[in-house]
């Protein structure tokens, strides 16, 4: 889960979010924050925060306040048509093949 | 190859490096004290890289001299456990060390100039660091105060013939250098406690 | 598919934690949860922190540029992990500023082994080898924090500390392999760490009593911890020729360690601020925290 505005509203004016990829290949993953005052000082200390080990191959800084937080979605009606549990096919492959009497595929 | 000049840069970086590393824990703030730790790291990265040019045993080279054999400069020295002055001298000092590496890499010893080109390459994150905070703090007077006093110092870290360059990148008049050549007071409380433990087991102890 | 929802109920939100439910940091919880969760994280912050003053003076001692490498780099993590765990911290509310003025007041409390004198360069070894590994066996179990983002960054923590024991172990065994003088460094520092080891844990609090394990802030028992440290580390110990300076310590047949009492009220001494070292370090860190005030102004005013 993400960062989201993951604070009750201490610093989120200088708190950048840093996202890290740890090789090539791989998707940038939420890794942490920085308190920084701005741009250059956030990449000076997420560098070594994050990277000192050789830990990641690339980072994202991002200013907390410029992240949206999107938490919630609408669940009133039956969207099964449109996911793999809403598929039950059991039943009707029975009879299937009773009818073409063929035990299973092959 | 100048083993004088090489001891001098790995004396500076060793010395410089043990004084960073004096801001373990106390630095201004977390985020910073982590950086800068990799600063030290760093400088005495570089002086076991030297070192090893000039010796099969860095640690003998770095450690077992007497005081008046080291032959780093003064600005190196300076105890200056306060943030204006040492990010001044960190600053003076990248500013003054990228005109001696870049002269370096043209050494007419191909291994001094690999290393020369190696050390330049991990000092641009240096520099970054630096003119980070110079760009931060050039109009807080604390800053530069302690450029200004520091500067005769910083001087010294080069040769004569190259502190005309350092002149231009730092934009303050030339003054009477603080040369290499005679340590500072400072330097002899370092070394005590650089070698304290060293200097409890007998030479070629195990640690 | 609801996403799931904490429940606004205290007895509710026991559950969920209790059935291994996660919490982020703009969910709902109860206060007392909250600053449970706050106190608890911030001790551990200011216990990476002032872990660093002891060993801070060794690097500058360190007699090779190898050691004193690794040392700046061990205690170069601990900083960050402090960082990592203000951050969390910093997150539920309290700004890390107040942590830290809170430390040096003395209003704040750190593990009991850095309020202890470091002596000698076998102190160095001890610490990295047998105090780490203390203090990971409780991290580890903090992998499993109701409290997410500190689960999270418990993993970056455990894995940086996995040089750290390897560094001390290292350092250890050069030490008594090398000259008598050497030997006798280790062990002269293990008799003087031994106790606060032991200690280190907290006194046996069974896990009903526990809040912080009601909450699910702890997944570990402080006796169980206690044991699984004597039960890793006793036999590297004695099997460099080492003596654990406890007499009465065995392992009885049911696979249970039998030590000597510890001193609860030497450890409750201690953590409340009654330390050998404790105002001398916290004046230390005052004496920065102050003198440096003007950085933080002139750097994080935006």
């Amino acid at each position: 889960m993400g960062p989201g505005r993951g604070s009750r509203g201490v610093n989120e004016h200088s708190v950048w979010e840093v996202f890290r990829k740890e090789k090539r290949g791989a998707a940038f993953e939420h890794a942490g924050s920085v308190v920084a005052p701005d741009a250059d000082f956030a990449e000076a200390w997420a560098r070594e925060q994050y990277g000192r080990r050789g830990e990641s191959v690339a980072l994202w800084l991002v200013p907390r306040d410029a992240i949206r937080d999107v938490e919630d979605w609408a669940d009133e009606f039956d969207l099964k048509y449109r996911r793999v549990d809403g598929y039950s096919i059991k039943t009707r492959l029975k009879e299937a093949r009773e009818r073409a009497g063929t035990a299973g595929p092959g | 190859m100048n083993e004088q000049a090489l001891l001098g840069l790995a004396d500076d970086e060793l010395v410089l490096g043990w004084r960073d590393s004096e801001w373990t824990g106390i630095a201004p703030m977390l985020e910073e004290d982590v950086a800068f730790s990799s600063i030290a790291q760093n400088e005495i990265g570089h002086a076991r890289a030297v070192y090893s040019l000039l010796s099969d045993d860095p640690d003998a080279l770095a450690f077992d001299r007497k005081l008046e054999d080291y032959r780093c400069a003064p600005l190196v020295e300076l105890h200056l456990l306060e943030w204006a002055h040492t990010i001044a001298r960190r600053w003076l000092y990248e500013v003054a060390d990228e005109i001696r590496i870049t002269a370096l890499k043209d050494d007419s010893d191909s291994a001094v100039a690999g290393l020369a080109a190696k050390i330049d390459r991990e000092e641009a994150y240096h520099r970054m660091h630096a003119e980070m905070w110079h760009d931060r703090l050039r109009e807080e007077p604390r800053f530069r105060k302690a450029v200004e006093e520091l500067w005769p110092y910083a001087l010294g870290v080069l040769p004569a013939e190259l502190r005309g360059e350092l002149v231009t990148r730092v934009g303050l008049g030339e003054v009477e250098a603080v040369a290499r050549g005679t340590h500072s007071d400072e330097l002899g409380p370092l070394w005590e406690e650089m070698t304290m433990v060293r200097r409890s087991a007998p030479a070629g102890a195990e640690w | 598919m609801a996403a799931v929802e904490i429940p606004r109920d205290e007895q509710a939100f026991l559950e969920y934690v209790q059935s291994g439910g996660q919490v982020e940091t703009t969910d709902w919880m109860p206060e007392d949860y909250r600053k449970k969760l706050i106190k608890f994280i911030e001790m551990h912050g200011n216990s990476e922190l002032m872990g660093v003053l002891p060993e801070r003076e060794w690097i500058l001692r360190a007699p090779t540029l190898q050691r004193k490498l690794a040392l700046t780099a061990k205690v170069q993590d601990e900083v960050g992990h402090a960082q990592l765990i203000y951050r969390v911290v910093e997150d539920l509310g309290k700004p890390r500023e107040q942590c830290l003025a809170d430390l040096v007041d003395g209003k704040a409390k750190f593990h009991n082994v850095f309020h202890y004198p470091t002596k000698t360069w076998g102190d160095v070894g001890v610490i990295a080898w047998l105090v780490d590994a203390a203090a990971i066996i409780s991290q580890k179990a903090l992998l499993k924090c109701s409290y997410a983002p500190y689960a999270r960054i418990m993993k970056k923590i455990c894995w940086e500390e996995s040089f750290h024991i390897l560094h001390g172990r290292d350092v250890i065994l050069a030490m008594v392999t090398g000259t008598p003088e050497q030997f006798q460094l280790v062990q002269e520092a293990l008799d003087r760490w031994w106790d606060p080891l032991m200690q280190f844990h907290g006194n046996p609090i069974p896990s009903e009593e526990d809040p912080m394990y009601l909450w699910r802030i702890k997944s570990q028992g402080n006796e169980e911890a206690r044991q699984q440290f004597l039960d890793g580390y006793v036999p590297q110990i004695r099997e460099l020729g080492l003596t654990v300076p406890d007499p009465k310590l065995r392992k009885r047949d049911a696979g249970v360690w039998e030590y000597t009492e510890p001193d609860w009220d030497e450890l409750k001494h201690v953590v409340t601020g009654h330390g050998p070292k404790t105002e001398e370090r916290l004046a230390f860190r005052r004496r920065f925290l102050e003198q440096e005030r003007w950085v933080r102004d002139a750097v994080l005013a935006a």
